[in-house]
C-alpha cells in the first residue's frame, strides 16, 4: 500500500501542477475576454437594483472589479479575491457565486453521474455485441443506429423525448428537479429520480454511441490478436474468449474514454438542462451568459475547467494503476 | 518398419483459399495451400520446411480449425482414421491437439502467466502446472508475472508448458526457434524431441532447416502451399543426390554450409500460381508436360515426391 502511494504521489503532484497552470491560463483568457467585451460588470450589477444602491455598496463593487485601474492590476486584484474565496456576487441571483455553484453542482452531479453510468454501461454492452457479431446483421443494424444517434443534436433529442414521454404519455414530468409547490425538505428521493430520468437519458445519448463504436473497434482488434488465436487453439469458445481476454483488454481503454468524456458531459448538460429546465450548473451557465452575469460566468468557467481537468487526470492515473505493463515496472 | 505403424494425422489434397476483395468490389479467391499432403505417425517429429509464404503457419490453423472466417478449406484431414470435421476440431483443440506458438505475443498481455497457462478448463490444473513449472526449472514466482516480464528462455518454456499440460497426442510447434540463440533453439528442440520420445507426435513448422535436420524424423518440404517432397531426415544429411525433388535439392544447396547457392526466380504469389507444377518456372529440368499438368505424388525410395522426374 505504501508502495502504491509512493508510485501515485509523483504523477499526482505532476498533474496537480499542470492543473493549476491550466486554471491560471483559463482565468487569464476569461478575464481578458470580459475586459474586451462591452459588458461592464459594475453597470450590470447596478442595473438590476435600480436606484436602491447606496454609494458605499457601489464603491465596494467598484473596488472588487478594480475600476479605473490598468487591466493587469485589475486581474491580479480579482485573482487575489478569488484565492481568498471571494468569487463575487451574482447579478442575476443576488447571492455569492460560490454558493450558487455549490448548490447547482450537486444537482448537475446527480444528473451527470446517472448519464455517465448509463452511457458507459449501455455503450460498453452494445460495443461488445457489435464486436462479437462483426459484419453480421446485429452489428450492421447497431452500427447504423450508433451513427444516427451520434449525429442527432442533444437538444433536439431532448425535445423529442420531452414530447413523447412527458407531454403525450405523461410518464415523466416535463421539467425541473422536483414537483412544484413542494418545499425542499419534503421532496422524496423517488420524486428526484423521477425528474432525473429524461434529462439523464438525453445526456447519456451524447456519448454512448461514441463509446459503443470505440468498444466495438477495440474488441475487433483484440479478437484479431495473436493471443486470441492461441486461446482459440487451446479450445476456448467465442464467449470464453470475450470473458477471459476481451473484457480484460477492453477495460482500460473503455475506462480512459469514460473519464475523458467529462468535457462532453459538461457541454451536453448545458443543453439538456435547458431543455428540461433542470436547475443545474449547465442551465446556470446559460442563464449567466444570456444575462451578462459576469461573476457567475467567470466562476462557472473556472469550475468547469477544473471539473474536466479532474476527469482527464483520473483517466491518466488509472493507466498507472490498472495496466500491469506500466504498474509493475515502476520503481 | 515405420510403414507398419498406424497413422495419427493424415492430410491429402488439402487446399485453403481466402476470399479477398480485388480492385473495386470484385471478389477473388486466393489459393494459399494447394493439394497439400502430409502424414504423421505416433512418436515422430515431422519437420515442415519451406520459405516464408509457403503456407506453413496456415497449415497449423487449418488442422486446428481456427482459420479466419473468409477462408475456404477443401480436401481431407483424418485424425486417428476419422475425418476431422469442424465439430471434432472444436472438441480436440487444446485437448488432443495442442499448439505451441512462436512468441510471447501469443499470450494475453494483461493476464498473469499462472492463470493463463491453467487455461479456461475446470477443474483448474494448478497443481499439475506447478509441478510442470518445477520440471521446466521455472522459478516459483513465474506464475505471478505478466508475459512482458518473462525473459526469452522463460517465455519459451511457458509456451511449451501449455502443450505439456494437455494430454495431447499431436503437438504443433509453429516456428518455435526464430530470434533465439543457438543454445536456446537447441534447448527448445530438445523439449520437442522429449515429447516425441514420450509417444507424442510433433509437427515442427520451421525455417531453421538445419536445426530441424538434427531433431526431426522426417522432413516435409513446402513450396508455394504444397508438399513437394517428404523424405527421411537421413536423406537431407546425405545431400542432394539422396533427395527427390529439384526444389529440395536447391534448398539444400542454398544452406550456408552447403555452398550458399541461390536459384533464380521467386516463389509464385498465391494470386498467380502457374498452371502445371508449381516449381516448373524455376526448375532446370522442367519440360512441356511440367508446365501443362500438376504432377501426382509418387513414392520414390522410401519418400514421397510431387515431380514427374524425381527418382
Amino acid at each position: 500500500m505504501e508502495k502504491f502511494w509512493r508510485r501515485l504521489g509523483r504523477p499526482l503532484l505532476r498533474y496537480g501542477v499542470k492543473i493549476v497552470a491550466l486554471l491560471l491560463a483559463v482565468s487569464i483568457v476569461a478575464f481578458l475576454l470580459v475586459c474586451l467585451s462591452p459588458v461592464d460588470p459594475v453597470q450590470q450589477y447596478i442595473l438590476g437594483l435600480g436606484s436602491a444602491i447606496s454609494p458605499e455598496q457601489r464603491a465596494e463593487i467598484e473596488a472588487y472589479w478594480g475600476v479605473n485601474q490598468p487591466p493587469v492590476e485589475r486581474y491580479v486584484h480579482w485573482l487575489g479575491q478569488l484565492l481568498q474565496g471571494n468569487w463575487g456576487e451574482s447579478a442575476l441571483y443576488r447571492r455569492p457565486v460560490l454558493d450558487i455553484i455549490g448548490e447547482r453542482f450537486v444537482n448537475s452531479l446527480a444528473l451527470m453521474l446517472c448519464a455517465w453510468v448509463l452511457s458507459g454501461v449501455i455503450g460498453f454492452v452494445l460495443g461488445c455485441l457489435m464486436g462479437m457479431y462483426q459484419g453480421k446483421w446485429p452489428d450492421r443494424l447497431l452500427k447504423k443506429i450508433a451513427y444516427l444517434i451520434s449525429s442527432i443534436p442533444t437538444f433536439w433529442l431532448g425535445l423529442v423525448l420531452l414530447l413523447v414521454f412527458a407531454v403525450w404519455l405523461h410518464w415523466f414530468p416535463t421539467g425541473l428537479s422536483a414537483p412544484i409547490g413542494v418545499t425542499q425538505d419534503q421532496v422524496t428521493l423517488g420524486q428526484r429520480l423521477h425528474h432525473l430520468v429524461l434529462p439523464a437519458l438525453t445526456l447519456s445519448f451524447v456519448s454512448f454511441a461514441n463509446i459503443a463504436l470505440h468498444t466495438r473497434q477495440k474488441l475487433i482488434d483484440v479478437l484479431n490478436s495473436e493471443y486470441v488465436l492461441f486461446a482459440r487453439a487451446r479450445g476456448e469458445g467465442r464467449w470464453t474468449v470475450l470473458r477471459r481476454h476481451g473484457l480484460r483488454n477492453m477495460l482500460l481503454p473503455a475506462l480512459t474514454l469514460q473519464f475523458a468524456s467529462f468535457a462532453e458531459l459538461f457541454g451536453g448538460s448545458v443543453l439538456a438542462e435547458n431543455v428540461f429546465s433542470y436547475p443545474g450548473l449547465g442551465s446556470a451557465a446559460a442563464a449567466a451568459g444570456l444575462n451578462a452575469d459576469v461573476p457567475l460566468l467567470l466562476g462557472i468557467t473556472l469550475f468547469s475547467a477544473l471539473f474536466v481537468c479532474v476527469g482527464n487526470t483520473i483517466a491518466n492515473l488509472l493507466y498507472g494503476v490498472i495496466d500491469p505493463q506500466i504498474r509493475e515496472v515502476a520503481p | 518398419m515405420e510403414q507398419k505403424q498406424e497413422t495419427l494425422l493424415e492430410i491429402h489434397d488439402l487446399s485453403v483459399s481466402f476470399r479477398m476483395y480485388d480492385a473495386g468490389l470484385e471478389q477473388k479467391d486466393l489459393q494459399v495451400i494447394s493439394d497439400l499432403h502430409l502424414r504423421i505417425r505416433p512418436g515422430e517429429i515431422v519437420a515442415v520446411a519451406g520459405s516464408s509464404g509457403s503456407g506453413k503457419s496456415l497449415l497449423a490453423s487449418a488442422i486446428l480449425g481456427i482459420l479466419p472466417a473468409n477462408a475456404t478449406v477443401r480436401g481431407h484431414v483424418h485424425y486417428r482414421g476419422k475425418e476431422l470435421t469442424p465439430e471434432m476440431q472444436r472438441e480436440l483443440r487444446g485437448k488432443e491437439i495442442a499448439l505451441v506458438p512462436q512468441s510471447v505475443a501469443y499470450l494475453d498481455p494483461l493476464m498473469r502467466v499462472g492463470k493463463q497457462v491453467d487455461g479456461h478448463r475446470r477443474p483448474k490444473p494448478t497443481e499439475k502446472r506447478r509441478s510442470l513449472f518445477r520440471r521446466l526449472e521455472l522459478p516459483e514466482r513465474t506464475e505471478t508475472l505478466y508475459p512482458f516480464q518473462l525473459s526469452g528462455g522463460m517465455a519459451r518454456r511457458v509456451l511449451v508448458s501449455t502443450a505439456l499440460l494437455t494430454e495431447a497426442s499431436l503437438v504443433i510447434a509453429d516456428e518455435p526457434t526464430p530470434g533465439m540463440s543457438l543454445d536456446q533453439a537447441l534447448e527448445a528442440l530438445r523439449m520437442f524431441r522429449e515429447m516425441a520420445d514420450a509417444g507424442k507426435s510433433v509437427l515442427l513448422i520451421t525455417h531453421d532447416i538445419d536445426l530441424a535436420f538434427e531433431f526431426a524424423d522426417r522432413v516435409a518440404v513446402f513450396y508455394a502451399g504444397t508438399t513437394v517432397e517428404i523424405a527421411p531426415v537421413e536423406d537431407f544429411r546425405t545431400g542432394p543426390q539422396a533427395l527427390r525433388h529439384p526444389y529440395s535439392q536447391a534448398l539444400w544447396r542454398a544452406l550456408p554450409q552447403n555452398g550458399f547457392t541461390p536459384i533464380d526466380g521467386f516463389q509464385p504469389y498465391a494470386g498467380s500460381l502457374p498452371r502445371g507444377c508449381l516449381f516448373a518456372p524455376r526448375c532446370p529440368y522442367a519440360t512441356d508436360r511440367c508446365r501443362a499438368e500438376i504432377p501426382p505424388v509418387r513414392e520414390v525410395r522410401g519418400g514421397e515426391v510431387r515431380c514427374f522426374h524425381g527418382a
